[in-house]
């Protein structure tokens, strides 16, 4: 379905330091810096795959999306999306695709969302009977109700961004790139959001690419992940496997029917603490353990310590990415 | 893009326009007002004329010229520039790209679709015109009513795409905004707007009748009050054309070139 070899995109960027003098000299003299915004990156997505795209801020995973859809010329290399090239962004292939910004709209401000979705059935050609029917069926799924007859610029950010991913379904798209399509949402409908487009992705067997801040979205729909950093390709696999390999323990989380010192506990693993330690007795521990020792840990703690409760788990995604940023600085 | 999508599309993106305009109803008579330059200039110009023609002009003539070229300007109008120009630096224009309808169509189309909205203010006006100065001010040659239609069909577009050219130099420079108002100095002065061309001195008018200026204004204005006669209205017709075909070229090689250097900032 997708197919990047070599993908570049840089940029020539003017550069000017702070002050009057230096904008009177940039005049006559400018300066150009060339950012490496996507640095040579290979990869393949199967038909129907939920992939995350993740990195700091700056990474180049927007601008993967970009050039994914069809927005950016690619400064080298190739991109195949279901045997299109996207830079020429031919009726067909933008019939195939959506992409949709978290901070962008493309819902009409002062129009109520319904008149978008009509022009984009009107723009995509999509058959009245087939926009009627995924109308209904994206009404059910977002709950939009009333929602669409509303002016725009009167909805909430929640509102808005689920009548965006309906508008960017009216012609049910193939393939969805998703940028940050929960930022600023908040818990409950994040989830919304999330379930629907892993919905959206059984129901029709559309790809997926997803980018988010929001490490939840990324666990809980993309099986598959890709690292960039820098513009460039650190990872690329399953999530399950990088949390092992950048995080080769588990989270053993204690709970205790009485106050215990955590000297009792230190010889386990390594505690987790949220602020400085306050030698008081605690209720409750979290141990980062190696994933070889958990069966051990468990045992003992469960015979030496008084455990109401236990919780094994992975590590927070964002820990882990943190980590794996923080070697990629290093190096 | 392919031409069927567009024609599929076009009557919905007209609809949607309009709706869009009458959203936006104080916009609408802020630009309404902006345009009323030749009424101004008609009080100046008959208090003028009060103590003799200039040129060819009476108070009568002076009447219907600024009264045929407020109405011209109202069906010429083109603001796609300013939504371009903000579409490229922030980056929005990145959602008109991921439509299979070329953008500068659906620009046109929200052009067109304000028309209704100008009539409302023209047509008030054309009969003022008709009471005013009586049925001599305008020509009663069919012919040349034709020739009008299609002039203002030439002024529009000539106006669109120098709105269009100077919008996609926003992809190359960041001061486009500049070079638009540049233009509208000269559109001003040499279109016919403030004064009528055939009363520049010989040389300038020889200079701006190969220029595009006139042709946006100057000429509709001109046919519709009945200063040419059929074969000059057609040479002149013919030049204004021939700016029509400029405008599309250098649109055409501009949105190419300047969609490769297209950053989508933001998001």
């Amino acid at each position: 379905m997708i197919r990047v070899r070599g993908l570049r995109k840089h940029y020539k960027v003017h550069e000017r330091p702070p002050g009057v003098a230096a904008a009177f000299r940039s005049l006559f003299h400018r300066e150009y810096k060339t950012v490496a915004a996507v640095d040579g990156i290979d990869f393949r997505i199967e038909p129907g795959e939920r992939v995350g795209f993740l990195g700091p801020n700056g990474a180049g995973k927007t601008t993967t999306l970009k050039l994914l859809a069809g927005l950016l010329h690619p400064t080298s290399g190739e991109v195949s999306v279901d045997g299109h090239e996207p830079r020429r962004r031919e009726d067909a292939y933008l019939k195939k695709i959506m992409l949709v910004l978290g901070q962008k709209q493309q819902l009409l401000w002062d129009l109520p969302p319904s008149e978008t979705f009509e022009l984009n059935r009107a723009v995509y050609d999509v058959p009245r009977a087939q926009f009627v029917e995924t109308m209904r069926e994206l009404s059910e799924l977002l709950e939009l109700g009333d929602l669409v007859k509303r002016p725009t610029r009167t909805l909430s950010l929640g509102e808005r961004m689920k009548c965006e991913l309906a508008a960017a379904l009216v012609h049910r798209p193939q393939v969805l790139f998703l940028d940050e399509p929960t930022i600023g949402l908040d818990v409950s409908m994040q989830a919304t959001v999330r379930g629907f487009v892993q919905r959206y992705n059984e129901r029709y067997g559309a790809t997926l690419i997803l980018t988010s801040h929001y490490m939840e979205d990324v666990q809980r729909l993309c099986p598959r992940v890709i690292v960039i950093d820098k513009g460039k390709l650190v990872y690329d696999g399953a999530l399950e496997e990088l949390v092992t390999r950048i995080r080769p323990d588990k989270r053993i989380i204690l709970r205790f029917s009485r106050p215990v010192d955590e000297s009792e506990v230190a010889s386990f693993g390594t505690i987790v603490r949220d602020g400085e330690p306050t030698g008081a007795p605690c209720w409750s521990i979290a141990l980062d353990v190696h994933m070889d020792a958990v069966n051990r840990v468990v045992t003992e703690a469960l015979s030496r310590l008084p455990v109401r409760d236990l919780t094994v788990e992975s590590p927070p995604l964002e820990e882990v990415m943190s980590e794996l940023f923080a070697r990629g600085k290093a190096s | 893009m392919s031409l069927r999508s567009t024609v599929t599309a076009f009557p919905t993106l007209l609809r949607v326009g309009f709706m869009d305009a009458v959203a936006y109803r104080a916009e609408l008579l802020v630009w309404m007002l902006a345009t009323t330059m030749p009424l101004v200039m008609l009080a100046l110009f008959t208090t003028v004329a009060a103590d003799g023609p200039i040129g060819r002009y009476g108070q009568p003539q002076f009447i219907a010229y600024f009264l045929a070229t407020f109405i011209v300007r109202q069906l010429t109008g083109s603001w796609a520039f300013y939504e371009m120009n903000f579409e490229v630096r922030s980056g929005t224009l990145a959602m008109r790209l991921l439509r299979p309808v070329h953008p500068l169509w659906a620009y046109a189309a929200e052009n067109l679709a304000a028309l209704p909205m100008r009539l409302l203010v023209s047509l008030p006006v054309a009969a003022v015109a008709l009471v005013w100065v009586g049925r001599q001010a305008t020509t009663h040659d069919p012919v040349m009513w034709g020739l009008f239609a299609v002039s203002v069909l030439g002024a529009w577009l000539i106006t669109l795409f120098v709105n269009f050219a100077v919008g996609c130099l926003s992809f190359f420079v960041e001061s486009s905004m500049k070079l638009m108002d540049t233009w509208l100095v000269f559109f001003f002065v040499l279109s016919g707007y403030l004064i009528p061309v055939d009363l520049f001195p010989h040389g300038v008018r020889a200079v701006v009748d190969w220029l595009p200026f006139r042709y946006q204004i100057g000429l509709p204005v001109e046919l519709m009050t009945g200063a040419h006669g059929t074969a000059h209205a057609l040479g002149l017709l013919g030049r204004q054309w021939m700016w029509v075909a400029i405008g599309l070229g250098t649109t055409s090689v501009l949105w190419r070139s300047g969609l490769r250097r297209f950053a989508a900032y933001g998001g």
